[in-house]
């Protein structure tokens, strides 16, 4: 087997698929944040803004979602198959609310009639806590294992996703992307708007840490492949305890009103607990509950190592290609929103 | 047929069809507003900037839709194909990703500076996203364009395994890339799409010259639509033909099936007609031999006809190719003749005067998107049985933890929230036409006022 830097390539392309999905979850994470908060602003003004400092970018966004999706197609497609059609009706909702989305936040500017307004802000709100929970839900199932024989079929039934441990898990996600979100548009606002956001900075991120002591001490519990992790490898305990750290650090920078800071803290955040959850995995991608032959491993499901490689080489080019744009559009927009003939 | 197969490809079909609405003319209108703006930084006319400006309002109305019809699409891979996924992602996936990396993060990071970036960046870098955006827009097409050539012509592989594990994996990726049908394609696609996207600019600009509004503005936009629009024209002649020596030499029960030929014999070509598949006759005008000549150079040639092939490996609905082949040729001819009447008329300076066709301009909008959209059926029932030619059956390609219920369930939502989404943008669509662009206002926003950090 081909390898680069003594590391094969299936597992290069775990590493890589962990990274995408990490930027996913930092950069789409605080303006899914944002939507999910969008209610509670009150104002016609506020809306607006709080829209507008996610206007430039969010499409950029929800691409890491694309490039992510189509690595896991292209480097694992056994488990792309698998989880998408194992999941079949949450990833379909998960499309719709995509699309309600992203209409709403087009077509909501497009006429003054307060109905309207009103109505897209819901489906903006709606669609953006949706995609929150159902990203967890997924995520929450999937560190559990889920129900497949040692062919790899699917045996269980649809309803068996909605456990209450990963309810559990898809709260956090929300309180996490929400929490960022709250961050971001302080960095954005001025004035009442940003008197507003240090409220709601300060209420979320209790929200979350209330979560994520809960979730951390109920994987402990229910989840024994993780407990079993640390047994095997005690320095793992050091990403449990640096993200805690990280959330403490992060109501210290929240009291100083260090936004940036505690933007940064959070996004982190997100990166660490996918780390742990892709470190309980590996060298699994997908962990069957009922019989340990469901497993589906990376070198089970890869390409073969030619298209790795040359998919490699594509990843080498495009990804720095890829965040010198991120950085640019991020950098040309930067500083407190100001609203324009052109802004939604 | 079972119940998850029909559903799956009516739901495959139909979410497909729909997103290739917007596509074509998110990459025409590219082209379109790239000369328009970059018209503005040469002549340094208001007009042109003011033109520009509205375009781009319509761009971003369309290519968001463009954008969340289009990740459906990428997931529906998985979820419902998850056999096909798992069968083609070692030579289908890396087109996928490249897509994503290369061509959907450029065109989205500059579309934000496109729309939102006026008083941000200088007129320069404005432009230089301008051409950017429309290059990513292109560049999308070209990735899933090469997949699916694969598909209908695939080369450069080789299958491991039997059965539910049986997969196709790369031997030589520049073959697979190129494979026998990648170019003719592609160029065909595209140029379908500037056709597409400048029939939209011509639609909207003659109705204003009708309604004797913006009538500067909309002579000039007119003018440079029209340009792009006839040599495209004379393009998709070409490389439909090209499409076609494609599909003779890969894919003959295809070629019989679009001129209903159905036993070995020299074939004839129709300018149209109606194809009887019990009878297995055909009524229509006809060149006799007209088909034989155009692939042999020599009418008398006989071309291997449908029955000559078993008939678990041919096309079932002959007519529907036909029809749908017969009306994209015809549309694309009816196309070059309104095209180069126009340059003739403009030459004439008589153009903007003549008001019928002014008036045929702005019903002509229709063509070209009926065109893209028959095009497509030809390309893919006349496919059928196969999914990937030759080796994967369409019926094969399911994904196995899928039920019924859950196929419909998904197709009633989709169906749903596109015929919402297509009329909330008919209406808005319409409303900014309503609106027109912006004259001669004073920037609001002078760069003094620039946002500081
Ligand atoms: C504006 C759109 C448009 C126009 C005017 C035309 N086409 Fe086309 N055609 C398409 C848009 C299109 C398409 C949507 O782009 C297709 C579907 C799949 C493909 O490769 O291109 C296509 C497919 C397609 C195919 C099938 C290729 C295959 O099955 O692999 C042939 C043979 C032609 N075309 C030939 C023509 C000819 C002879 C035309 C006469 C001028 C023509 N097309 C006009
Ligand atoms: C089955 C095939 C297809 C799949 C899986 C697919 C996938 C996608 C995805 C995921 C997006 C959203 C990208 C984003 O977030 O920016 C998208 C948009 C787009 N697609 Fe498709 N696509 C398909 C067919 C096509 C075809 C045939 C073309 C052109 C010939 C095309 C051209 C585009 C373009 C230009 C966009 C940008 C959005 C827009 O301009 O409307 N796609 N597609
Ligand atoms: C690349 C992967 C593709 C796959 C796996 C695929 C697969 C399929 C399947 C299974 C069907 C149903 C066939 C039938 O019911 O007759 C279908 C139909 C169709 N496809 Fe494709 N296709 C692909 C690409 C595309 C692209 C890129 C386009 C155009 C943008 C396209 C346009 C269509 C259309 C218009 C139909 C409708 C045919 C019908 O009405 O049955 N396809 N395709």
């Amino acid at each position: 087997m081909d390898t680069i830097l003594g590391l094969d390539l299936p597992t290069w392309w775990f590493l890589l698929i962990g990274a995408l999905i990490s930027g996913y979850g930092i950069l789409d994470g605080f303006d899914l944040g944002a939507g999910a908060l969008h209610l509670f602003f009150r104002k016609e003004q506020s809306r607006r803004i709080a829209l507008n400092a996610i206007g430039p970018v969010w499409d950029g966004n929800e691409v890491w979602l694309v490039i992510g999706a189509g690595a896991l197609f292209a480097a694992f497609p056994l488990v792309y198959g698998t989880l998408l059609s194992v999941f079949y009706l949450p990833f379909i909702l998960l499309l719709v609310a995509i699309i309600f989305r992203a209409i709403s936040i087009e077509f909501r500017s497009k006429e003054e009639m307060k109905w309207w307004r009103a109505t897209w802000d819901v489906c903006y709100c709606l669609s953006s806590t949706t995609i929150a929970l159902l990203f967890g839900l997924i995520l929450g199932n999937l560190i559990q294992g889920i129900p497949l024989d040692k062919d790899h079929q699917f045996v269980g039934r649809l309803r068996d996703f909605f456990n209450p441990y990963a309810l559990l898990i898809s709260v956090t996600v929300l309180s996490l992307f929400m929490l960022h979100g709250a961050m971001y548009l302080a960095m954005k606002t001025e004035d009442r708007l940003y008197a507003k956001m240090t409220i709601l900075i300060n209420q979320t991120s209790k929200f979350f840490i209330l979560c994520f002591i809960t979730a951390s001490m109920a994987t402990l519990i229910y989840v024994p492949h993780m407990e079993a992790i640390f047994h095997k490898y005690p320095v793992m305990f050091a990403l449990p305890v640096t993200a805690v750290l990280i959330v403490l650090n992060m109501r210290r920078m929240i009291e100083k009103r260090r936004y940036l800071r505690g933007f940064i803290s959070s996004g982190v955040t997100t990166a660490l607990l996918l780390l742990l959850f892709a470190s309980g995995l590996y060298p699994n991608l997908v962990l069957s509950n009922v019989d340990a032959r469901g497993n589906i491993s990376i070198y089970e499901a890869a390409s073969t190592d030619g298209s790795l490689r040359t998919m490699l080489l594509f990843a080498a080019i495009g990804m720095p290609l890829v965040l010198t744009y991120t950085v640019f559009v991020f950098w040309t927009f930067r500083g407190k929103v100001k609203l324009e003939e052109t802004s939604y | 047929m079972d119940h998850v197969e029909i559903l799956s490809r009516i739901q495959f079909a139909f979410t497909i069809a729909f997103h290739y609405i917007y596509p074509p003319l998110s990459i025409g209108l590219g082209v379109c507003l790239v000369f328009m703006e970059g018209l503005y930084l040469k002549t340094k006319d208001k007009v042109y900037e003011e033109l520009t400006r509205f375009w781009v309002r319509i761009f971003a109305l369309i290519f968001g839709i463009g954008v969340a019809t289009g990740i459906v699409m990428e997931f529906e891979f998985g979820t419902n194909w998850a056999v096909y996924s798992r069968y083609v992602g070692d030579i289908f996936g890396s087109a996928l990703a490249a897509e994503g990396i290369f061509a959907f993060a450029l065109e989205s990071a500059f579309l934000g500076i496109l729309i939102f970036g006026w008083n941000r960046v200088s007129p320069r870098v404005h432009f230089l996203s301008t051409v950017l955006v429309a290059l990513g827009s292109m560049f999308s097409a070209l990735w899933i364009v090469v997949a699916n050539s694969w598909q209908q012509t695939p080369t450069g592989y080789r299958i491991e395994g039997t059965g539910l594990k049986a997969r196709a994996v790369v031997t030589d990726f520049w073959e697979m890339v190129f494979n026998p049908s990648s170019i003719e394609r592609y160029s065909h696609v595209l140029i379908g799409a500037f056709l597409a996207g400048s029939f939209l600019v011509l639609s909207v600009s003659a109705w204003y010259i009708l309604k004797r509004k913006y009538e500067v503005h909309s002579r000039k936009a007119f003018t440079i639509a029209l340009w792009v629009a006839a040599i495209s024209s004379l393009g998709q002649l070409f490389t439909g033909h090209q499409s076609a020596e494609v599909i003779t030499k890969y894919q003959p029960a295809k070629l019989a099936a679009v001129e209903g030929h159905f036993e070995s014999a020299p074939a004839d070509m129709y300018l149209f007609g109606w194809v009887d598949a019990e009878k297995q006759q055909v009524s229509g005008l006809k060149i006799p031999g007209g088909l034989s000549f155009l692939v042999h150079q020599d009418f008398k040639k006989a071309i291997p006809g449908l029955n000559s092939f078993k008939p678990e490996n041919r096309p079932r609905a002959v007519n529907f190719v036909f029809q749908t082949y017969h009306l994209m040729v015809g549309i694309g001819m009816t196309l070059i003749g309104l095209c180069w009447l126009g340059i003739f008329l403009l030459y004439r300076k008589k153009l903007f005067q003549t008001r019928w066709l002014m008036a045929v301009f702005v019903g002509a909008v229709f063509l070209p998107q009926i065109a893209n959209q028959v095009g497509w059926y030809t390309a893919e029932v006349g496919r059928q049985p196969w999914v990937v030619y030759g080796l994967l059956r369409t019926s094969d390609a399911l994904s196995q933890a899928v039920k019924a219920e859950h196929v419909l369930i998904s197709l009633i939502l989709f169906t749903l929230v596109y015929v919402i989404l297509f009329v909330l943008f008919i209406y808005l669509l319409n409303k900014k036409i309503q609106h027109g662009p912006d004259i001669g206002q004073e920037d609001p926003e002078t760069p003094s006022s620039r946002i500081e950090l």
